[in-house]
């Protein structure tokens, strides 16, 4: 099958098997920084955001999201034009391995978006999908605060 | 304390931002042209004989290239634990067997121009298998009618006590002083016993690797590895395969703890490649990891230690018991480890006898796991000081402060008792253990909580602690090597066989180098680690790479440091003993004239006496330094459900001088995390005939976001001096103390005290039941 989307504000076409997951048709076609941990939807590492909203991509069916607008973490921020909450998880040292660390920014990032002040519980909630092992989570909690503290700061000098 | 430059900067993580931004390569996402796809038939059955495969049908099915099993597999005896040479695990797996001793040992392999038809193939493959008794329980399994589960041409290649006849993986038995007198000369003997659980490590990257021939006829091997000059011996060994033919590459990897020390997959997609003459790539799916790779040892403690009732400990008896399941991998090392990294704590104990057995299950098989058998052992200890402390009423901290290891002095331990073999002699030149504990016991409250039952509806509030040491390395065995040269700007390659598997080790390492030369760390380009391109190093485990790696990497600096001096002195016919490297430059002291690192390299490589500036350095250690660690947490038991509330963790380490300490933060929020999910909710639930039914991320629980308590890190001032700019390792140690501090505070909530890990509600309700009273 072939479908187009909106890949990272690009209009792309995949192809792809009736029955595969988004997880695989991106992986297939390069967008590799998307993570295979579980392909059981419960490791967080493979998330997108489907139309803005995080979702576990492994658990997507490709064809459903026909059209539909994606966003990988390179959608966000690229080595050469980082976004500043990948900035601040660098900084604060919150990535590790750096396999969980794609799915951690997009659910911040959407979590700042629509909420710039959280709380710590409130960023801890968000996070309860996506595992990490190496850092015991202190150090993303702490680099999502931050990350929310320069964006507000920035949004707030206009 | 030292100045420095560069060391004791919580610099940021070479890495981090390529890693941040999804651009760095983990093995599956580099894309080999016309791969084929492996997948695995594994085992229903716990022990069996396989008496026959008919894959008759699976050949035929669509896409198949290959099926690989015992019938069309040379065996060739080793062992998978990816350790140094000569191993001192026994040689006790092929590659495919006639028999399989555990639900998950792998049975046949198939190759096909697809995943999916890789798997459809599986479900074609005819196995008739005789069923043999399983053997579940290790107290049994040296019982004379106890199933054997290997056969006797498995063998051990170091003169050590292996007996596959008994089950017995392995066998230590240490002894000194005089144990008689010690119990005669006791006031109160303690008396317990303690069981730790099977774990997963969990890395969220699931073991990968990727294999082909490069357009020289090389076999290139891309691998989710720990050890990939460990991987490249064992590869050539297994597949009959010359080495020199072997190039082994570590891209980033996605976590390993352990896990991916183990030297499993690699034999088997290289065996497909040089078989088939195509690449292959083996990936496993998050079930596989938990089924059919390596776990943590449970382990059975038997502990006795007597005291007077002035609280000198006048002997220690430890009995353990090792459950390393089908395969012996890591059974005598971490066996080893549950006294070696663990009793010299203790080191005024006269009267001491340790003795540790490894046994054969048909269960899945131990490995390394973060650690490594420290953990296993310190939960016992821990819980014996507790119950000592309390009987002869010294407060726990006074109490470990009374008998722990102290700097200038040494334990017996050490000598006796290495891994594998007998130890090495050492003093302990850094210990602020009693700063770690201090620290603690402030943060947590421990004089206001201590003993104060405080209960708020079923609620009620305990603290408890718990220390530990480990080690820096393996003394006289494990090996890292470093070399380096200039480049036009004054920047520098680093290539080094330290293998980073997410830890930072690379930019720790470039720290080191970038101390001796007065760069900083974006002047050090590193490369870790290919066996064509980097020189050799054990890998990571062990704790080793701060202390042995980082020392070889500053040794070589060191050399370079040199080079760079004598082509100053060319150029500028100054002084030698006046001469420093800082802002990139040779700075004399004593003119206050410069010359910047890059007219240095341009002079060697351009101008005279042409040179590259270049230095390669090997380090070893005849002693492995121990950090130290205390971790004190404070939590809420709920006396109508038994869940365990933890409020609080507070952990501090004596890691030397930390060399970056935002990344020694890391490591050890990192494992004491790991250490509380391990104590409270980790589990591996076992059918009754040996199948793990819980080998999934929905039914194994770790420990999410939601779950952590307030975690407070702390690095003590310290420093090590036969270590790189003071350092020593921090890796491991902060996993040995979440579980035995969490049973302290329980015991200090409501008086039960809980030897079985781990503890779910169901446990701790249940002794609660047991209680008639709270006794305190």
């Amino acid at each position: 099958m072939n479908a187009e989307f909106i890949i990272n504000g690009k209009s792309k076409i995949l192809s792809f098997e009736p029955d595969e997951r988004l997880l695989i048709t991106l992986r297939n076609h390069g967008y590799t920084e998307v993570k295979n941990g579980c392909l059981e939807g419960v490791c967080g590492a493979c998330v997108i955001l489907l139309n803005d909203k995080p979702v576990n991509s492994c658990q997507v069916l490709t064809a459903s999201a026909a059209g539909e607008t994606i966003t990988t973490v390179q959608g966000i921020g690229t080595l050469h034009a980082p976004h500043i909450i990948q900035e601040a998880f660098v900084k604060v040292g919150a990535v590790q391995c750096g396999f969980c660390t794609p799915g951690m920014i997009l659910v911040a990032y959407a979590l700042l978006k629509e909420n710039p002040d959280p709380s710590e519980e409130e960023i801890k909630l968000t996070l309860d999908g996506n595992l990490c092992r190496c850092t015991g989570y202190v150090k993303i909690i702490e680099a999502i605060q931050l990350a929310g503290k320069q964006l507000r700061h920035r949004q707030h000098k206009g | 304390m030292k100045n420095f430059s560069r060391i004791g900067k919580g610099e940021k993580k070479i890495d981090g931002l390529p890693l941040a931004t999804g651009s760095l390569k983990f093995t599956d996402d580099f894309v080999v042209k016309d791969s084929l796809y492996l997948a695995l038939l594994y085992s229903p059955h716990a022990h069996a004989e396989i008496l026959d495969i008919d894959d008759t049908e699976a050949r035929k099915s669509p896409g198949v290239v290959e099926i690989f099993h015992y019938k069309n597999v040379k065996p060739i005896l080793h062992t998978t634990a990816g350790q140094g040479f000569p191993e001192p695990s026994p040689y006790d797996t092929v590659l495919f067997d006639k028999k399989v001793r555990f639900v998950g040992d792998k049975v046949a392999m198939v190759a096909a121009k697809t995943k999916k038809e890789a798997e459809e193939a599986l479900k074609k493959i005819k196995v008739d298998y005789k069923i043999l008794e399983p053997l579940f329980d290790p107290e049994n399994a040296m019982a004379p009618d106890a199933p054997k589960i290997h056969s006797l041409d498995c063998y051990a290649t170091i003169p050590v006590t292996y007996d596959p006849n008994k089950n017995l993986a392995a066998e230590v038995d240490i002894a000194f002083g005089d144990l008689e007198k010690g119990i005669a000369e006791a006031d109160i003997v303690v008396d317990e016993i303690y069981h730790t659980h099977y774990a997963s490590h969990c890395a969220i990257e699931p073991h990968s690797v990727k294999t082909f021939f490069d357009e020289m006829g090389r076999l290139v091997i891309i691998s989710s590895t720990q050890v990939p000059f460990h991987v490249r011996r064992i590869v050539s060994r297994v597949c009959d395969f010359p080495l020199a033919k072997i190039r082994v590459i570590k891209p980033r990897v996605g976590g390993g703890f352990g896990a991916k020390q183990e030297v499993m997959l690699e034999q088997l997609a290289a065996w497909a490649t040089i078989t088939l003459k195509q690449p292959a790539t083996l990936i496993l799916s998050r079930e596989e990891v938990f089924r059919s790779s390596r776990t943590r040892h449970p382990v059975r403690t038997h502990l006795k230690m007597g005291v007077k009732n002035s609280g000198d400990i006048t002997f220690l008896e430890m009995d353990t018991l090792l459950n390393t399941g089908a395969y012996g991998t890591h059974a005598l090392t971490v066996l080893s480890n549950c006294g070696a990294k663990v009793l010299p704590l203790l080191n005024k104990i006269e009267n001491l006898h340790f003795l540790g057995r490894s046994v054969y299950t048909t269960l899945p098989v131990g490995g390394a796991y973060r650690g490594y058998g420290a953990t296993q052992g310190y939960f016992a200890l821990n819980q014996h000081l507790d119950i000592l402390s309390r009987k002869v009423e010294i407060d726990f901290i006074d109490f470990v402060k009374k008998h722990h290891i102290r700097e200038g002095e040494t334990s017996k331990i050490f000598e006796v008792l290495g891994e594998g073999k007998e130890g090495v002699k050492q003093v302990v030149k850094s210990c602020k253990l009693d700063e770690c504990m201090d620290w603690c016991a402030s943060a947590i409250g421990w004089q206001e909580k201590r003993g104060k039952h405080i209960t708020h509806g079923d609620k009620i509030r305990g603290v408890g602690a718990a220390v530990a040491m480990q080690g820096s390395g393996i003394p006289l065995i494990d090996m890292g090597a470093a070399s380096m040269k200039i480049n036009e700007d004054g920047s520098f390659n680093l290539d080094v066989g330290a293998t980073d598997i997410g830890t930072g080790s690379d930019t720790i390492l470039a720290q080191i180098a970038g101390e001796v030369l007065g760069v900083r760390s974006d002047k050090i380009i590193v490369l870790s680690s290919d066996t064509d391109r980097t020189p050799f190093d054990v890998g990571a485990y062990a704790s080793s790479t701060t202390y042995i790696s980082g020392g070889a990497v500053k040794k070589c600096a060191e050399k370079i440091r040199e080079q760079i001096f004598d082509v100053a002195i060319t150029m500028k016919k100054w002084d030698r003993k006046n001469l420093v490297l800082a802002d990139e430059s040779v700075k004399n002291k004593k003119t206050g004239e410069g010359v910047p690192l890059s007219d240095i390299a341009i002079f060697a490589l351009y101008t005279q006496e042409q040179f590259q500036i270049q230095a390669s350095a090997s380090h070893t250690s005849p002693e492995s330094p121990p950090p130290f660690l205390a971790t004190f947490v404070e939590l809420d038991v709920d006396t109508r459900t038994g869940k365990v509330d933890l409020i609080q963790a507070a952990t501090a380490v004596d890691c030397g001088q930390a060399i970056n300490p935002i990344l020694v933060e890391g490591q050890v929020e990192g494992a004491v995390v790991n250490g509380l999910s391990y104590a409270l909710v980790e589990n591996f639930v076992f059918s009754s005939q040996g199948n793990l039914i819980n080998g999934h991320f929905k039914d194994y629980k770790l420990f999410t976001s939601v779950d952590i308590p307030q975690i407070k890190t702390h690095i003590v001032k310290s420093y090590e001096e036969t270590g790189p700019f003071g350092a020593k390792s921090v890796a491991e140690i902060g996993i040995n103390t979440p579980a035995p501090a969490i049973a302290n505070a329980i015991y200090d909530a409501v008086g039960v005290r809980l030897y079985t890990l781990p503890f779910t509600p169901d446990k701790v309700y249940t002794a609660l039941k047991r209680l008639k009273t709270y006794d305190y």
